[in-house]
């Protein structure tokens, strides 16, 4: 399938980049993606105010230059806690993405491939399903809390605690849309042919079967970022994960909420920012679908 | 025909006359009251939460309770008891309430000595899970002298008789409705939980826990003019900056309770121009709990107790005294409570005889000093600028409830303590798990895993004894005792147990004041507790509702039958 057509002059990737570019929204969504990040990374080095430093006397102020989004009830500068909220809220997303991305992807390949282990895998997968997430995560986030906090300090504690706990509540869409995927392709006759030619699991896995359900794992790796990013924010919200000086796009729209009519730039800043990340990642993956959809070659 | 034209007429002049008599009571209409905390039972015994009490005191009435400047007022009886007018025995040991004549239950029967009698009876039987005992405390035995005198026997000289019956958490139950009610039957009681007959101005026509109660008229209250409204609708749920906006913006209710939110969002509502805020002062106080004991998790079930030894550093008083040096209480007022918040150095800030003058110096920050302090103390600032001494390095964790105001102060308070040396950390828990009790949480503030804990406590009625009581050694939370107890800070000192006896055997007001002022004294210099606030409480009113007294010393609804419409 790789090679499916010999008349392609380009390699696959460049030709996957190629098609992507035509998808507008998928352009510009990765275009505003890459921009989010590169501001939250670099950013606080050039805008160098400390997102918790206080300042009574400059509470409640609208955008002015010394602060471009305004400030809290305190007197801090929202444009700081922007950047410095995206990079964890960015990060939590990427690693929480990762994580139940590589777990649904073994767990759904491991049962398409070895039947024994299929109904027991898909269980279990059921029993996730049914699980109600938020109660789940309050429960988790209680009992392991302190014993994270003494080991990593109390921010990289609780960020792999929300990661961890974010993925392992999440990777169930991913395991059930690669198995299906790779049941179907069992039955194609270049695995058969493969199978036929002496070929191995780890080969059949890594050279026939991987490369080509790569496209619905991205995209559901896309709808992962997007839906961590949101139970982060909604954890923030609830006053649990991180720690209330701590910011996050989540806990920015939270403590903003109060005074959205004194100054709604706190609603607005961290919601916005939210929404157009969510979107312009659902979108890179719309484009995503389309730009590897392998029968997109013979239109 | 004469007859019966004469008989006509006298059946209608008497239909006008009851409808004049009604005209008066119920002629504002409707009411409509919003607590955010909704109530779970109208029976106040069973229930230590302040929106239950507050919402069955429209209902049921103690004998005596406090007005909005801390005085005693007669309730239910002719005159308040004291030793002058012979109510309280020369060796004060007994008391004896003199009931008003007339006064009736919501079901047209007569209210007797004997509701009195069963109402004692009912919170001091030892299945019966009481919240008020501490009310009954040392009372031997009530009797009924006759239908309309009660006497109160103590089992010792009782300098502050008025616990019994006095206040809205211990008001006068039915006799006739609760009789199968008394001891382990009490909580399964529901009907007349839910429902309880009383003598206030109002009774229960609806009551779904947890979300609505309605009210009616009560047709048998003594005062045939009141209370001025026929119906009230009490709503619970929502949260207080939404409590805020229905009464000051949209003009949906037309009381709303306990509104802790930013001063700053609350005038601006107030802008609204649909209702006004307004504020009392009793004797809240925001206070940090210090822990004198170690919260160290390694330590497993003897962390935060006696038993697991004491506290690393918050045992030195310079660290205690230079953390209460560095705040800025004047900000912290303004910036969390503006007119509701004043900055005090007491525990106990009120009434005023009760106020110390000894600690006010901590109300002027000065951080160089207690840089100074701990440097002199050997608290050295480390590569990491963390101060520390002997290994022990100056890191606090600091945990309250989850509540904007509160993460507010914990910012402002992180904020200078950094400038001390000194890491926080800071960490908030939800409402409903950090006051909510429960055993198996490591999250509640009687627990105390944290090395600072923050919230406000108080007391109702005027006298701070059995308030004071609360950091006695017996009342320090263990595991032993089901983590039961007020003494949050674990203080145990054996002087301070020896002022609170005396406290309860002496009976001179001035002198109680001194062993009052000692005692809060010596929390404060001692590194216990160190206070923040001293917090009124906020509530909103719309413009046109008339006769509101907010009271801090009972509860808020204590007038209601007086509350009218302006037209």
């Amino acid at each position: 399938m790789r090679k499916a057509s010999p008349l392609a002059h380009r390699s696959r990737p460049h030709h996957v980049w190629a098609r992507f570019r035509r998808h507008k929204m998928a352009y510009l969504g990765l275009w505003f993606l890459l921009l989010v990040t590169i501001l939250t990374l670099l950013g606080p080095m050039i805008w160098t105010l400390d997102p918790t430093t206080l300042d009574i006397a400059a509470k409640h102020q609208g955008p002015s230059l010394r602060h471009p989004m305004g400030t809290d009830q305190l007197g801090r500068d929202l444009f700081a806690a922007m950047m410095i909220g995206g990079r964890t809220s960015l990060m939590v997303g990427f690693m929480a993405m990762f994580l139940s991305l590589v777990l649904g992807t073994c767990v759904g390949m491991i049962a398409a491939v070895f039947k024994p282990l299929d109904g027991p895998l898909m269980r279990l997968t059921d029993l996730f399903l049914a699980l109600p997430m938020l109660p789940l995560l309050l429960v988790v986030i209680m009992l392991w809390r302190d014993s994270l906090r003494t080991a990593f300090g109390p921010e990289s504690g609780v960020f792999i605690l929300v990661v961890c706990v974010i993925s392992i509540t999440s990777w169930m869409q991913t395991a059930r849309i690669v198995r299906g995927e790779v049941l179907a392709l069992k039955e194609r006759e270049f695995i058969l042919a493969a199978i036929s030619l002496g070929a191995g699991p780890r080969h059949l896995i890594w050279q026939h079967i991987l490369p080509n359900v790569l496209s619905p794992i991205f995209v559901s790796a896309t709808l992962g970022f997007a839906s961590a990013i949101l139970t982060e924010s909604a954890l923030s919200f609830l006053g649990l994960g991180f720690p209330s000086d701590f910011p996050t796009w989540g806990r920015l729209l939270f403590d903003g909420t109060n005074y959205m009519t004194l100054t709604p730039a706190r609603v607005i800043w961290p919601g916005l920012a939210l929404s157009l990340t969510v979107l312009s990642v659902n979108y890179i993956g719309d484009g995503l679908r389309d730009a590897m959809d392998p029968r997109a070659d013979t239109q | 025909m004469t007859l019966k034209s004469t008989l006509l007429a006298a059946v209608a002049v008497a239909t006008i006359s009851v409808m004049a008599a009604r005209a008066e009571r119920g002629a504002d209409g409707h009411l409509n009251l919003l607590y955010w905390q909704a109530p779970s039972i109208l029976n106040p015994f069973l229930s230590g939460g302040i929106k239950d009490t507050e919402a069955s005191s429209m209902i049921l009435e103690p004998l005596a309770r406090h007005d909005e400047n801390g005085q005693l007022v007669p309730w239910l009886v002719r005159e308040i008891p004291t030793v002058e007018n012979g109510g309280v025995s020369a060796d004060m040991t007994t008391i004896t309430w003199r009931i008003t004549p007339g006064l009736k239950w919501s079901d047209g029967t007569k209210f007797t000595a004997d509701d009195v009698v069963f109402t004692a009876k009912y919170c001091m039987s030892p299945e019966g899970g009481c919240q008020q005992e501490s009310k009954f405390f040392d009372v031997k035995t009530v009797d009924a002298l006759d239908d309309l005198t009660v006497k109160v026997t103590f089992e010792k000289p009782k300098p502050y008789p008025y616990g019994p019956f006095v206040g809205h958490d211990s008001p006068i139950l039915q006799k006739e409705q609760f009789k199968n009610c008394v001891g382990a039957a009490a909580p399964n009681c529901t009907a007349e939980n839910f429902a309880p007959r009383g003598t206030g101005p109002f009774r229960v026509t609806d009551f779904k826990a947890n979300d609505v109660l309605t009210l009616e008229a009560n047709p048998f209250y003594r005062d045939p003019g009141k209370p001025g409204f026929a119906t009230v609708t009490l709503k619970g749920g929502g949260d207080a900056a939404g409590a805020a906006r229905a009464v000051l913006q949209t003009g949906e209710f037309d009381y709303a309770w306990n509104l802790q939110i930013d001063p700053s969002l609350l005038a601006e509502m107030a802008k609204g121009g649909k209702g006004e805020v307004i504020t009392a002062f009793g004797a809240a106080v925001e206070r940090m709990q210090v822990n004198l004991t170690n919260p160290d998790p390694a330590l497993g079930p003897d962390r935060s107790t006696l038993k697991g030894g004491a506290h690393p550093f918050l045992t030195d008083p310079i660290v205690t005294k230079s953390l209460s040096m560095a705040i800025d209480r004047t900000v912290l007022a303004e910036v969390g409570y503006g007119a509701a918040g004043k900055p005090t150095c007491n525990v106990l800030p009120a009434p005023a005889l009760y106020r110390s003058a000894a600690n006010d110096d901590c109300l002027i920050q000065d951080i160089p000093k207690a840089n100074q302090m701990l440097d002199d103390a050997g608290w050295l600032r480390g590569s990491d600028g963390i101060r520390s001494k002997d290994g022990v390095r100056l890191s606090i964790l600091f945990q309250t409830s989850t509540n904007a105001v509160r993460q507010d102060t914990q910012a402002l308070v992180k904020s200078w303590w950094t400038k001390l040396g000194i890491e926080v950390e800071l960490k908030n828990v939800a409402p409903a798990v950090y006051f909510g009790g429960s055993q198996s949480s490591p999250d509640t503030y009687q627990k105390h895993y944290a090395d600072i804990g923050m919230f406000t406590n108080t007391f109702t009625g005027s006298d701070p004894e059995t308030y004071m009581k609360n950091w006695t050694c017996a009342q320090i939370p263990a595991p032993e005792n089901n983590w039961l107890g007020f003494n949050i800070p674990r203080f145990c000192n054996a002087d301070y147990d020896a002022l609170a006896d005396k406290m309860s055997q002496t009976a001179v007001l001035e002198d109680r004041a001194a062993l009052a002022i000692a005692m809060n004294d010596m929390l404060v210099q001692n590194g216990a507790l160190i206070p923040l606030v001293h917090r009124g409480d906020v509530s909103a009113r719309a413009k046109n509702l008339t006769g509101v007294r907010m009271n801090s010393w009972d509860s808020e609804l204590w007038n209601i039958a007086d509350w009218g419409r302006a037209q």
